[in-house]
């Protein structure tokens, strides 16, 4: 537990000494207490619709206008933030926790094991990923539980490549040689020996993928594939707004924005984390 | 090479082996009996009598391992099926959708490589000054937008407020006029992707030792970059023409269903919605291998572009 903890207070110093990893954690911070404290922030209720103060510019009451069923975009926007990075969190846990396994496997045991999981991983790779989360969440009724597991069967695939890449750096190493000599179980091998040595790579590319999870969930809601009305998702506000683009441009402005700052704070602090933790890119890209 | 040629082949076929198995289960995965799922249309009335035709005719009434092999000869005889809503064969659909996507792809290519090579070139000559961090900024600030948005925002200011160009649609066999706004939606997220490896592999190329050796020799610095080292340093941009590819295809959902792009972004978006599923299943196999063939090429020409890569230890 301790080295733990003096692992957690080396990347928090790290972090502090990168501009760009600064500005993505603050940003992500905000946002995570906008979405946590969303029902005390949020001036009205984000479903409930009040047709009389319908398509509002923004002024003191409205702080960003209505929208076209007269609900408040400032609290739809706080409480599609829950939603945005609750699947986000979700789907990347998930499919770091798949791909990661899968790659460790792989990457431990070589040979026959190998071929077949890095041959499913470039097969998943050769479908463009948004199409194969169209295609996925359009078979299944479209909706929340839809998307979440389409962005998981097209997100694992990164991890795996990770982690299996780290394993074979590390299985040369004497420290994994010498638990084998000593006749130490695989499975203990490869998941108290070798797990901790490769989350360094696998927390910088979870940041950057929580970024491609948002954005993505942001399309296929914009497509019509993601949550359904009322909910306050940001893709499918914009979408809902775009109809009303040459009159009430805000009702497409402001969500766009939303989803842009809060890929933006993570993209840098996937960045600034990358610069700090893997200086010469040997891992990732 | 022609080792790593036949090497890079017989490694194609068990990823094309288990692709045709991912489109193939997809229309199984959709809850409900698969001919039901195929003959539904859009409000999900099916014709029992036709289901019944469907399932005899595909033979959808066998195992599972039969259908596929079945469906696989087919497919490998050019028989993707017909279109439940136009009753035209799926792959000619296919066809005509990617003529126009190929269009986009590589109007919003160009468009991408002129705006990423000479502001990677920029940040990397005047690394970490201010130049350098806005060029930076503006490229992250490009990944993270999202395509659709600056779609919607690119269409208001110049169709709709300035009436410059027309707001969408594919025009006259797509001209010049019609493709302008999305390729440039398409382009910018992939031009600030390039804009950050060019300048990176500016930044590697200059620090090289040729370079000092020019640069002793009183060669000029504009010579010294444009020749030097803008030669090495586009080499990792040009294996990165595969992935962009791969990107400007991600991007073709959204941009062509805003711009009402017929293209096989827009086409699956609409079949999936209209529950075409043939016509979904003929775009993934078509995206797939478009996909393989690409990275294949790619990865030849590498090898031409720079000699010193092995592919001994691959």
């Amino acid at each position: 537990m301790k080295m733990n903890n003096s692992r957690f207070n080396n990347i928090v110093g790290h972090i502090k000494r990168s501009r760009s990893a600064t500005l993505g954690t603050i940003i992500i911070l905000l946002l995570i207490l906008a979405a946590i404290f969303a029902p005390i922030l949020a001036p009205y209720d984000p479903i409930e619709t009040n047709v009389e103060d319908r398509l509002m510019k923004p002024c003191i009451e409205h702080p960003l206008g209505t929208d076209h069923l007269g609900r408040d975009v400032y609290s739809r926007l706080l409480y599609g933030a829950r939603i945005s990075l609750t699947v986000g969190i979700v789907v990347v846990g998930i499919s770091a926790l798949i791909g990661v396994i899968l790659g460790i496997f792989a990457g431990f045991y070589g040979g026959l094991t190998d071929s077949t999981i890095m041959r499913l991983v470039d097969a998943f790779l050769t479908f463009p990923s948004v199409f194969l989360a169209i295609v996925i969440a359009g078979v299944l009724k479209p909706g929340l539980v839809s998307v979440i597991i389409a962005l998981i069967v097209v997100g694992w695939t990164k991890y795996s490549r990770v982690g299996r890449g780290s394993v074979l750096s590390l299985k040369e190493k004497e420290f994994v040689e010498s638990a084998r000599s000593l006749g130490v179980h695989d499975r203990y091998i490869m998941f108290r020996h070798i797990f901790p040595n490769i989350i360094t790579p696998i927390i910088i590319v979870a940041t950057l993928g929580m970024a491609d999870a948002i954005l993505s969930l942001a399309s296929l809601s914009f497509l019509g594939f993601g949550p359904q009305p009322p909910t306050p998702e940001w893709g499918a506000m914009l979408n809902a707004g775009r109809p009303f683009m040459q009159t009430d441009p805000h009702l497409m402005i402001f969500p766009g924005l939303a989803i842009m700052i809060l890929v933006l704070g993570f993209n840098l602090l996937g960045d600034g984390l990358r610069d700090i933790l893997d200086p010469k890119r040997e891992i990732i890209e | 090479m022609l080792d790593y040629l036949i090497k890079r082949l017989i490694q194609i076929i068990p990823v094309l082996l288990l692709v045709s198995i991912i489109s193939f289960s997809i229309i199984y995965i959709a809850p409900g009996d698969p001919a039901m799922t195929l003959c539904a249309g859009p409000d999900g009335q099916v014709d029992p009598e036709y289901v019944e035709e469907f399932t005899k005719k595909y033979g959808l009434d066998q195992p599972l391992y039969v259908q596929y092999f079945t469906w696989l000869k087919n497919v490998l005889h050019g028989d993707f099926g017909y279109s439940y809503k136009t009753q035209q064969p799926v792959w000619d659909i296919v066809l005509s959708a990617f003529h126009a996507t190929l269009k986009l792809a590589i109007v919003s290519l160009v468009i991408s490589l002129i705006i990423s090579i000479p502001l990677g070139i920029i940040s990397a000559i005047k690394q970490n000054s201010l130049t350098d961090t806005f060029c930076m900024i503006g490229a992250t600030l490009g990944v993270s937008m999202p395509n659709f948005w600056l779609g919607c925002l690119l269409m208001l200011i110049f169709a709709v407020s300035i009436n410059w160009l027309p707001a969408a649609g594919y025009g006259d066999g797509g001209d010049l006029e019609h493709i302008i706004l999305p390729a440039i939606t398409l382009g910018v997220s992939s031009a600030a992707i390039t804009a950050r490896l060019m300048r990176s592999s500016m930044v590697e190329s200059l620090s090289q030792d040729y370079i000092l050796t020019a640069r002793a020799k009183g060669v000029s610095e504009r010579t010294i970059t444009l020749k030097h080292a803008m030669k090495n340093a586009l080499i990792p941009v040009v294996t990165m023409i595969g992935l962009n590819f791969g990107f400007l295809l991600n991007g073709s959902p959204v941009v062509e269903t805003i711009f009402c792009w017929p293209g096989l972004g827009e086409l699956t978006v609409r079949s999936m919605e209209m529950r075409d599923h043939m016509v979904v299943q003929g775009c993934m196999i078509f995206i797939a291998l478009l996909f393989i063939a690409v990275n294949l090429v790619v990865d030849i020409s590498y090898k031409f572009l720079d000699p010193r890569i092995s592919y001994e230890n691959e």
